[in-house]
């Protein structure tokens, strides 16, 4: 409901199902996750670890091994065409190509042993045709869009000599290079300094001014959501248990788990309010159970809520969330969840 | 206000062979007093982790001096100084994962600080470890168990019962949260300052999330390539800045308000950290500093209190130098 009402979206997952076989038996990691993107903007997927959130996009890029991964159910439309089953479109392949991707750890993420600028001409090699000599020169100019200095020479180097940040930067650009529809970013920021996240952070915002794509974030940091995202969707136990507008999710958030994520870090206000942490840890994925799967840590759980799976319910427009207490007959429980449920 | 640890000019350097030197600390001077929690802040590759672990010992001092109630502490620890010092100064660790060993029962890991230190019986230790794991929020059957049999939280839980089975006076938390989830954060912040109050614990918070330094510190000590760039109380130092890189750290860091974001100038300094290799003269932060004067390349700034009079110090000639204070904000 969204989305639909906007402009039509450039990726849409619906209802998106992955398992992983393990000894331990089946973990289901994804339980029917639904998102879109539309161009120019930022989506936003945020959780902490084991929630879902980067398996969700790793799924769809075919990233996971299969086996023992396993997608289930759903389907991830790219302008209206399924790339769950099959990653090549129009006879490309999708994958670096019309959706980009970078990762948590750039260092991991490039080949140590090529040098950077021979790793991003490879990706126009291998999707565009380009000849050597004219792959190297565009990654000279990409390596200069993503502002690092003396591109050229830097191009010629291998990865040790880079800096976390300048690997980020490398990685983007090479994401960038067939100028994909959709960049996904997984945890992009997490392992650099607050100042270098900041340049990272800006570099992505105008590049999305330039070329208008749409941007997939994946973070668990609210305040790198509050700063780049037009749209958000909180995951928790492999699904998405609230979306909608940033403003709207910050400002009111309707599932209990986004109110705790918010309790649970500190004030910036000059007054020391207390820290609210959630107590318990997620369910067990290998035995989902059957109602919410937050019910055990829920503060306003009820009983429907134990059995019952919670659909998502609109709490205004845009703006829904997968829990009961939006069921037209609830109880009216939490103040800050209360004024939504009175419209 | 007396101290219960003081380092006096606190130096830590690497070699890397070649002539060339690693200057990851050189010449920290911080006071702590008993029951304080000072905060120590700043980007990867500032020296901060390596000067808690000097501190504590866990590196021989190239130069300078620790002093724990007074006390002289040794520049390099034996094994006999770590027995005698470690009652008073422990550590928790960052990586819950890679500080606890997996061949060791969480029962062992507790406990063997009481072993070591001696004097006390098999069930005595056991009675201990039994009874920290239930300060930490863990069951007494843990104690059996191994680390990989616990997530993340549960063994920071465990790091901080091993550090504290000792009643130490003093301990240096180095980034004991960074590696956690943000509602598991909340969990380890609120046992630590649990423990801290009951306790009377003073405690060196190392990390890099300002705001959540801002609320478990009293001071705020804010680390710059190997030196102490400014330090004042926890609020002043957040809210009002004085140093252009405490400025641009905390200009840096983005807050979960999307109204504030959207309206936030972009702060974002160019370039990054220099390498400690080989400093020459001068403020360390002068090839990325905004403010930079002519006097800054040259004079390396000193660590003094600005002339309000108040608690605050900053290691900068916008604050210092005669000349400069026309330019100053």
């Amino acid at each position: 409901m969204t989305a639909d009402a906007k402009a039509a979206p450039v990726l849409d997952v619906r209802d998106l199902h992955v398992e992983f076989t393990t000894h331990g038996g089946v973990v289901k990691a994804v339980r029917g996750a639904s998102f879109s993107v539309a161009a120019g903007k930022t989506l936003a997927i945020v959780g902490e670890s084991g929630c879902g959130k980067s398996v969700s996009v790793q799924s769809i890029m075919g990233l996971i091994p299969m086996p023992p991964g396993r997608i289930t159910g759903g389907a991830a439309l790219l302008h209206g065409t399924d790339i769950v089953r099959r990653k090549i479109v129009d006879g490309d392949d999708v994958r670096g190509n019309r959706i980009g991707m970078i990762f948590q750890d750039p260092m991991s993420s490039l080949n140590p042993t090529m040098k950077i600028g021979d790793q991003i001409a490879e990706t126009l090699e291998v999707h565009r045709g380009y000849s050597r000599a004219k792959a190297r020169a565009r990654a000279v100019e990409l390596l200069t869009q993503v502002q690092i200095p003396e591109a050229e020479e830097r191009s010629q180097q291998y990865p040790f000599a880079f800096s976390g940040g300048m690997l980020q930067r490398a990685m983007i650009a090479m994401a960038i290079a067939c100028e994909p529809s959709v960049l996904i970013a997984d945890e992009p920021t997490t392992a650099l300094d607050v100042t270098i996240q900041a340049q990272i952070l800006d570099l992505l915002a105008e590049l999305q001014r330039k070329n208008g794509m749409a941007i997939v974030l994946i973070t668990h940091d609210l305040a790198v959501v509050a700063r780049m995202a037009d749209e958000v969707a909180v995951m928790y136990a492999g699904e998405i248990v609230e979306r909608g507008a940033v403003e709207d999710v910050f400002d009111q958030p309707a599932h209990p788990y986004t109110l705790g994520l918010r309790g649970a870090l500190p004030s910036r206000s000059t007054e020391r309010a207390g820290l609210n942490p959630i107590e318990g840890a997620p369910p067990d994925l290998f035995a989902p159970p059957a109602g919410c799967g937050y019910f055990a840590r829920c503060a306003h759980a009820m009983r429907v809520c134990e059995q019952h799976h919670p659909q998502q319910l609109p709490v205004a427009a845009g703006h829904a969330a997968r829990c009961w207490l939006h069921a037209p007959d609830a109880p009216r429980t939490h103040p800050a969840i209360q004024h939504r449920v009175r419209r | 206000m007396s101290a219960l640890v003081e380092t006096i000019e606190l130096t830590k350097h690497f070699a890397m062979g070649r002539g060339r030197t690693v200057h990851a600390v050189d010449g920290v001077s911080l006071a702590i007093a008993e029951r304080e929690v000072v905060g120590l802040v700043g980007e990867s590759g500032s020296g901060k982790s390596t000067f808690g672990r000097t501190l504590v010992g866990l590196h021989a001092k190239t130069a300078g001096e620790v002093r724990f109630a007074g006390e002289a502490l040794p520049s390099s620890y034996g094994p006999a100084d770590f027995r005698r010092h470690a009652a008073n100064m422990q550590m928790i660790f960052q990586d819950p994962y890679s500080s606890l060993n997996p061949r060791m029962t969480i029962g062992e890991i507790i406990g063997e600080g009481l072993r070591l230190a001696g004097g006390q019986g098999r069930a005595q230790i056991r009675a201990a470890v039994a009874d920290w794991l239930a300060r930490v929020g863990l069951e007494p059957q843990h104690a059996s168990r191994y680390p990989h049999e616990f997530s993340g939280g549960q063994r920071q839980r465990v790091g901080i019962a091993r550090a504290l089975i000792l009643k130490p006076r003093f301990v240096v938390c180095d980034e004991p949260i960074s590696a956690l989830d943000v509602s598991v954060q909340a969990q380890i912040v609120r046992l630590l300052g649990d423990l801290k109050a009951s306790l009377g614990l003073t405690l060196l918070f190392i990390a890099h999330d300002l705001s959540m330094v801002r609320y478990v510190s009293d001071r705020m000590a804010v680390m710059y390539l190997g030196s102490l760039v400014e330090i004042g109380t926890a609020d002043d130092v957040y809210f009002r800045p004085k140093h252009p890189y405490t400025e641009i750290l905390i200009g840096s860091n983005p807050e979960p308000n999307p109204r504030t974001e959207r309206r936030r100038v972009a702060v974002a300094v160019t370039g990054e950290i220099p390498s400690p290799v080989n400093i020459g003269a001068g403020c360390r932060f002068a090839s990325r500093c905004p403010k930079v004067m002519e006097v800054c390349r040259r004079v390396t700034p000193r660590l003094e209190p600005l002339a309000d009079g108040g608690a605050r110090r900053v290691a900068c000639h916008l604050y210092t130098s005669p000349a400069a204070i026309s330019g100053s904000t």
